[in-house]
């Protein structure tokens, strides 16, 4: 009786209806979620009034009055603001390097690890397993005070061919500088590949049209190169010339040198990260179906050719998600510099965050900017990792 | 379908929970002063909560029954620690055990809180140490946004520490150079100030860690190394070998390095202030560990009243009268804390230099006891 109540007389009463429910809780959630960021905004903003701190930006405008040991060009007297962006630009280029280099790394090492040699195999194997289970920290300071910091004293340079020094105050070596006749140079170079990538597409096409033997890349070839040469040498002087380093009282000055703060911290994250993607790329190879492997022998391509032509652009869509979170990691792990004296983001905005006593902006752009540098790279990957997925039609 | 009833249940009180604790946060006189309101007080029951707000932080720290005090732990001769032992010695160190005296009669009623240059004033302006006592400069802009300095138990300069073998005798020779500083320190400016006003370029090397940048100066990543010159005289001991580094003779900044205290709590800043100027006044009356016993019945009314014999100078602190006594028989007067941790029988060595008695021609002056 009771159950032919239920299903033919009363409708469902709205607080069992799970479309009402199911937005009611929607709702509910909403607020707990703003009741608690409210709550945490109110005690942070109550507890800074407490302890006379404000929560303004105006001290970014204040001179910094200290030292930063490289980067873009700064000095003590600019400001707070332009401190802080000569760390963002060493953390970015820190990052974009280590990301570069990681890559390349983890690739090769990747491969090596399923080759035939078993001795490579297990050297390969044994370097990812050190690194992946050893923290990062560590190996820093490890590059920095037992690797880099042993190398010879500047005096004692290892002089390599070249002009290249290196010490443990890093690796000095010739640096190109600019004369007046760079920017033009730059113009001829632009002038260059531009009609260069012209040229070849207009033989190609002619190529098409007409059927006959037009020699694009060759022709291309030659308007890309001797373009930028002929800007080289025609306006007489050179647009660039080497600096050579020379030993000073104390340091190399002159020429380029990578310090040993960077050189640390960059090859930690690469020798870090680059396991890991080792793995990545290991993984990503073994999940193409082994068909088309056998199927690609079968057509008699070479190793390298079976490599470049078959197993990467399969491997790649599966290889993509989780290199980005690699890359992001990367970026966020720049931030241990610190340990090793590099100036990046984190240690300058610390620096900052210290002497005006402004602990909460100073995290907040912190924050923010890694936000910034992660949402950027997540989003250049997503657009990559959407161009390599299969089209299915 | 329950499931999701309980569940909606479960959020509904959550939510209920949240709300009220909100209200009760709103109804609280906004602006109460020492306030300790931190997010896992607030949801407190409400009778809770005014309790744990009012008072000094002399209460909680008696309540606790030790107090917190936040040092340096890397510093040889003023807060390090002892290998054989275990504990913290040095001459900061000794004050954090005064406090302890002072207040429980028993100096190991410390907890030691090591703290970085950087985390130091992060540290203080949450309150979770009740003092720092940590070769920390008296400056306008971090009395204003750190705490209060109580008065300043070391006076010390900046100073220049370089490889002997470089030759460099003066700033000027260091032209070129590579100069290791530890970041969150007045040090990080001076240098700066300095080597701009005299024109001399330098490319500091910059890190977080105090042994990180002696270990990077001592291997030879820099040329110098640049601190309080107590500092550099303390480190220097502990090198390998420590006749290959020499301290300039300059002196780059004035540097008063003393205790600091929370904001807005001046019964406590009282209590670590005369805690202070105690050590100080006992020296300069002759009163010392050993021959303290011999001025418990003296006639001399400033002795008197300085040990509490007299008056109630100790209680109107929120103290014992007697606590310059538990000071001195635990710990000593300044003489005696500055003599065992960096005076002649130790490997620093030091001069008193400017910290003598203001009756030696130094700077210690302790205001009266009466």
């Amino acid at each position: 009786m009771a159950q032919q109540a239920r299903f033919h007389h009363q409708p469902v009463p709205f607080w069992r209806d799970v479309r009402v429910l199911a937005i009611f809780t929607q709702i509910l959630f909403l607020l707990v979620v703003i009741l608690v960021a409210g709550l945490l905004y109110a005690n942070m903003t109550h507890a800074l009034a407490q302890r006379g701190l404000s929560l303004g930006f105006g001290f970014l405008k204040l001179e910094a009055g200290f030292e930063i040991g490289e980067g873009i060009r700064y000095s003590p007297s600019d400001t707070y603001g332009r401190a802080f962006l000569v760390g963002v630009v060493n953390t970015l280029l820190v990052s974009g390097l280590g990301i570069l280099f990681a890559t390349i790394l983890g690739v090769i090492v990747g491969v090596a690890r399923l080759s035939n040699n078993w001795l490579l195999t297990r050297i390969v194997g044994a370097y990812i397993e050190l690194i992946r289970n050893t923290p990062l920290l560590v190996q820093l300071v490890f590059w920095y005070f037992a690797v880099i910091l042993q190398l010879p004293p500047v005096r004692q340079s290892l002089e390599l061919p070249g002009n290249i020094y290196i010490h443990q105050r890093g690796v000095t070596m010739p640096w190109l500088i600019p004369s007046p006749t760079f920017k033009l140079w730059l113009l001829t170079l632009a002038a260059g590949i531009i009609l260069g990538i012209l040229a070849w597409r207009v033989l190609i096409q002619y190529q098409l049209r007409t059927g006959r033997t037009t020699y694009p890349i060759t022709v291309g070839l030659i308007v890309f190169i001797v373009l930028p040469i002929l800007g080289w040498y025609l306006p007489g002087e050179t647009p660039v010339s080497w600096e050579m380093p020379v030993l000073q009282r104390f340091n190399f000055t002159g020429g380029r040198t990578l310090t040993p703060e960077f050189t640390a911290l960059l090859v930690g994250l690469v020798v870090y990260t680059g396991a890991f993607i080792a793995e990545i790329v290991r993984a990503g190879i073994q999940a193409v179906p082994r068909g088309q492997l056998e199927a690609a022998r079968a057509l008699g391509l070479s190793n390298a050719q079976m490599l470049r032509l078959v197993i990467f652009p399969q491997a790649l869509r599966i290889i993509i998600p989780p290199l980005t979170s690699q890359y992001l990691n990367l970026a966020k792990n720049s931030s241990l510099a610190i340990a090793v004296g590099y100036p990046d983001l984190f240690a300058v905005g610390g620096t900052i965050a210290n002497q005006t006593g402004q602990p909460v902006p100073v995290i907040i752009m912190i924050m923010s900017s890694y936000l910034s540098i992660s949402l950027l790279t997540a989003l250049f990957m997503n657009w990559y990792n959407r161009r390599v997925q299969f089209v299915v039609r | 379908m329950d499931r999701r009833l309980l569940a909606m249940t479960f959020t509904l009180f959550v939510v209920l929970g949240l709300l009220l604790s909100a209200c009760q946060m709103a109804a609280q006189p906004a602006p109460a002063p020492a306030a300790e309101t931190s997010a896992e007080e607030a949801p407190k029951p409400a009778e809770a909560a005014p309790a744990a707000q009012q008072g000094s932080r002399l209460e909680t720290v008696k309540a606790r029954g030790k107090v917190i005090c936040g040092v340096n732990g890397g510093l040889p001769g003023f807060s390090y620690l002892d290998e054989t032992t275990g504990n913290f010695t040095g001459f900061d160190a000794d004050y954090c055990r005064a406090v302890a005296a002072a207040i429980f009669d028993d100096p190991n009623a410390v907890e030691f809180r090591p703290l970085s240059a950087k985390e130091r004033s992060t540290a203080l302006q949450t309150g979770e140490i009740d003092v720092l006592i940590r070769n920390t400069t008296w400056t306008i802009s971090r009395d204003a946004s750190w705490g209060n300095f109580a008065p300043t138990t070391f006076y010390d300069g900046q100073g220049m520490m370089v490889h002997k073998e470089l030759g460099a005798t003066k700033l000027e020779d260091l032209a070129g150079a590579s100069i290791c500083v530890q970041t969150g320190t007045t040090t990080e400016l001076n240098l700066t100030d300095q080597m701009r006003a005299r024109g001399i370029e330098f490319t500091p090397v910059v890190f977080e860690e105090i042994d990180a940048t002696y270990a990077a100066y001592e291997e030879g990543r820099c040329d110098a190394v640049t601190s309080d010159r107590s500092q550099l005289a303390a480190r220097r001991t502990v090198f390998a070998n420590p006749a290959d580094h020499i301290i300039l003779d300059v002196v780059m900044s004035k540097e008063p390095l003393g205790p600091v205290v929370p904001h807005g709590d001046d019964q406590w800043f009282d209590v670590i202030k005369w805690i202070v100027f105690g050590t100080i006044q006992a020296e300069e009356l002759g009163i010392n560990s050993q021959n303290i016993d011999s001025f418990m019945d003296s006639k001399d009314p400033v002795t008197r009243r300085l040990l509490g014999l007299e008056g109630n100078l100790g209680e109107q602190l929120g103290l014992s009268n007697d606590f310059v006594v538990r000071i001195i028989r635990h710990v000593g007067n300044y003489g005696e804390i500055f003599d065992r941790n960096l005076g002649p029988g130790t490997p620093f060595n030091m001069d008193r230099g400017p910290n003598k008695l203001w009756t030696d021609g130094g700077l210690l002056y302790s205001p009266p006891f009466r």
